[in-house]
């Protein structure tokens, strides 16, 4: 078992033409992940790689093929709807790679996408990948390996970091999550955390969180009262001065709140494993397993 | 992106928000015919991208022309949080009876963008929350229908008993959201709001901050973009596409990816040094932006050792290799430098490097531990 995505996931790529699209098909398909079909509009009817059908919108391609998973590669000024098409197309699982998706449309999609009764990871992140059986975004498939460690993150390369340190330690991971690192985003630290405990092939989870927010304060809360399984938790930013925008749209100190220095309290008070360095995730994880 | 408060005012008065009259100023001259058109007293403020303005001698009264021009000359040119003053707006001075917060900010937690307003204004809004939290009101606005007008009088009531001034700012309220959407803001704030003896609502002051993602799309609102109110570096990166922040530490940091960046400018200082900046080159990198990182880093003179710490994924580390020798060919580094590189080209990357005489580790906190050392001055 995983969380999201296994080897029966049955994925369509939604800007599957342009340069990150096409370029993630291929890694996506040699990985191993089923893709059924991509969406360009304009391109109805012609094939990718001379084999994945390319349908002109997402309900054609869903009728066409029972995707119930759609990844998002189109640029931003059209990633609000291109959400928005594939939870009205009845997508299950919807992960949006594209960055730079302007928040105010976020608060648009976020409801939308909730009463179609879709899950939407994202925007501005990795995507996810159960381990030997499917990737959906673009985390390198060669670091992973499967496993039991839940792995869940705001950030991409951190991410990356990480599960490479897992896996040359000999961890596996059952899947790794970027959950993304914009202010409003579909998937919260809590609705990973909570599928990674129904989850009985997880048995420890990684935690990545960063400055900005409060998602990792509520987080901490959720584990300390409804979860059994550990948690070993990381923040990013301990350095950054408040006001300024550390990259990514979400973090940013904003007065004395989301601060490193906060968010490590609350994960103190949870009882959780606190990874002062990366590396720390390879000892603290390996104590809990 | 922070515009400045004559622009933020700029655009409230387009929604009808009422503004006291007031003109942009460069020099005292222009002060003095600004305060002789306003007749009556004046306030000049300073205009630069800092809080707390008022405190650091920015905002001045005065009663004549000739005194505006003799405060104008104190303003501009002075230093408020390291930025020197180039403009101030010269305003016609209200007659305040009280002082109100009215503010909307996007909310991570209720994912909406929220109203907060408090009859305690003027003051930090973050203050009154902190000591008196009943006293702020917060409205989340459902972006499918927008703001409601009985919502927005629900808010002018807690400001306002008397039912023509909570009309007022209820229509304020209204002007606010709307600017705070058609600009593609993540904040905006009116503080304070004022009412007059004469009983009128007023806007005294304003503040908005633009969404980064927006501007592509808003060409009028990215126009707005001050570019003498950047620090230099910062303008440099900007333009190059990458994002940088300037610390005060001596180690310069060029990472791939916000995160990793973050997390290695706290491991520098684990292993105690200082990092002198955050810098992303963002996933796609080419040997140009790699040129460009470096370019700014060894412009800072503070900067003692740099530290590349590149996890390729979608950056390929080749492209990274790339940009160290062609940057570097033409101007040879006078720090040393560090180089920790891991993931996709990872082997073509290490040949170009050893071919160039550079050396590389594939271990984070081995190369952290050499760069801060090597800072310190201590042995290669």
């Amino acid at each position: 078992m995983s969380i999201y995505i296994d080897k029966s996931s049955r994925v369509i790529v939604q800007g599957i033409t342009g340069r990150d699209g096409s370029f993630h098909t291929r890694q996506m398909r040699e990985y191993g992940t089923a893709i059924v079909a991509g969406v360009t509009p304009g391109k109805g009817g012609q094939k990718f790689d001379d084999d994945v059908p390319i349908f002109d919108t997402v309900p054609e391609a869903v009728a066409e093929t029972q995707a119930n998973v759609s990844v998002i590669y189109v640029p931003p000024p059209f990633a609000a709807d291109a959400m928005m098409e594939a939870a009205a197309a009845g997508i299950a699982l919807i992960v949006c790679i594209t960055e730079g998706v302007p928040v105010l449309d976020m608060t648009r999609v976020f409801p939308y996408v909730r009463e179609h009764g879709a899950r939407l990871i994202g925007p501005n992140c990795p995507g996810l990948i159960t381990p030997g059986e499917s990737k959906v975004g673009i985390i390198p498939g060669r670091i992973c390996t499967p496993g039991s460690v839940g792995v869940v993150s705001r950030s991409g390369t951190l991410t990356y970091e990480v599960v490479d340190q897992l896996t040359r330690a000999g961890i596996g991971q059952s899947t790794c999550v970027g959950i993304g690192g914009d202010p409003i985003n579909g998937t919260s630290f809590i609705d990973v955390l909570d599928a990674f405990e129904k989850d009985p092939e997880t048995t420890a989870i990684a935690m990545m969180g960063e400055i900005g927010g409060t998602d990792e304060q509520e987080a901490a809360r959720f584990i300390h009262e409804r979860m059994k399984k550990p948690v070993v938790g990381f923040i990013a930013g301990q350095t950054a001065p408040p006001g300024r925008r550390m990259g990514h749209a979400g973090a940013i100190i904003s007065g004395s709140a989301g601060t490193a220095a906060e968010k490590l309290e609350a994960f103190e008070k949870a009882g959780m494993g606190i990874a002062r360095r990366p590396k720390d995730f390879v000892e603290l994880l390996r104590e809990r397993l | 992106m922070n515009i400045h408060e004559y622009q933020a005012k700029e655009i409230l008065r387009r929604e009808g928000v009422p503004i006291p009259p007031g003109e942009v100023a460069t020099t005292p001259a222009q002060v003095e015919q600004i305060a002789r058109r306003l007749g009556g007293m004046v306030v000049v403020k300073a205009q630069v991208h800092a809080g707390g303005r008022g405190k650091a001698g920015g905002v001045k009264l005065a009663k004549t022309p000739a005194e505006a021009a003799e405060v104008g000359k104190k303003i501009l040119g002075m230093q408020i949080k390291g930025l020197v003053v180039e403009k101030v707006l010269v305003t016609a001075a209200a007659d305040i009876e009280t002082e109100a917060y009215v503010g909307i900010i996007i909310d991570r937690a209720s994912k909406r963008a929220v109203f907060m307003v408090s009859p305690a204004g003027g003051i930090d809004i973050e203050e009154v929350a902190a000591t008196d939290p009943d006293k702020i009101m917060r409205l989340p606005v459902d972006p499918r229908y927008g703001l409601q007008p009985f919502e927005a009088m629900q808010m002018g009531f807690f400001l306002y008993k008397d039912v023509a001034k909570a009309r007022a700012a209820a229509r304020i309220m209204q002007q606010l959201y709307r600017a705070f959407v058609s600009s593609g803001a993540s904040l905006a704030e009116i503080n304070p709001l004022v009412t007059t003896p004469g009983g009128e609502v007023v806007a005294v002051d304003a503040k908005m901050v633009i969404d980064d993602n927006e501007l592509d799309r808003r060409p009028d609102i990215a126009a707005l973009r001050d570019e003498s109110a950047e620090e230099t570096s910062e303008l440099q990166a900007r333009r190059a596409n990458l994002t940088f922040i300037k610390l005060e530490g001596n180690v310069g940091c060029i990472v791939n990816g916000a995160g990793l960046a973050m997390a290695t400018m706290d491991l520098v200082k684990y292993y105690g040094g200082e990092p002198a900046n955050f810098l992303d080159i963002g996933g796609s990198s080419s040997p140009e932006k790699v040129v460009n990182a470096l370019r700014i880093i060894t412009a800072d003179t503070g900067v003692k050792a740099i530290l590349f710490n590149i996890f390729g994924g979608i950056t390929r580390t080749d492209d990274v290799a790339n940009g160290i020798v062609t940057a570097t060919r033409h101007n040879p580094l006078t720090v040393p430098l560090v180089i920790r590189l891991t993931g996709t080209n990872e082997d073509v990357a290490l040949a170009i490097l050893s071919e160039h005489g550079f050396a590389a580790t594939s271990d984070m906190d081995d190369a952290v531990q050499k760069v801060v050392a090597l800072a310190k001055g201590g042995a290669k």
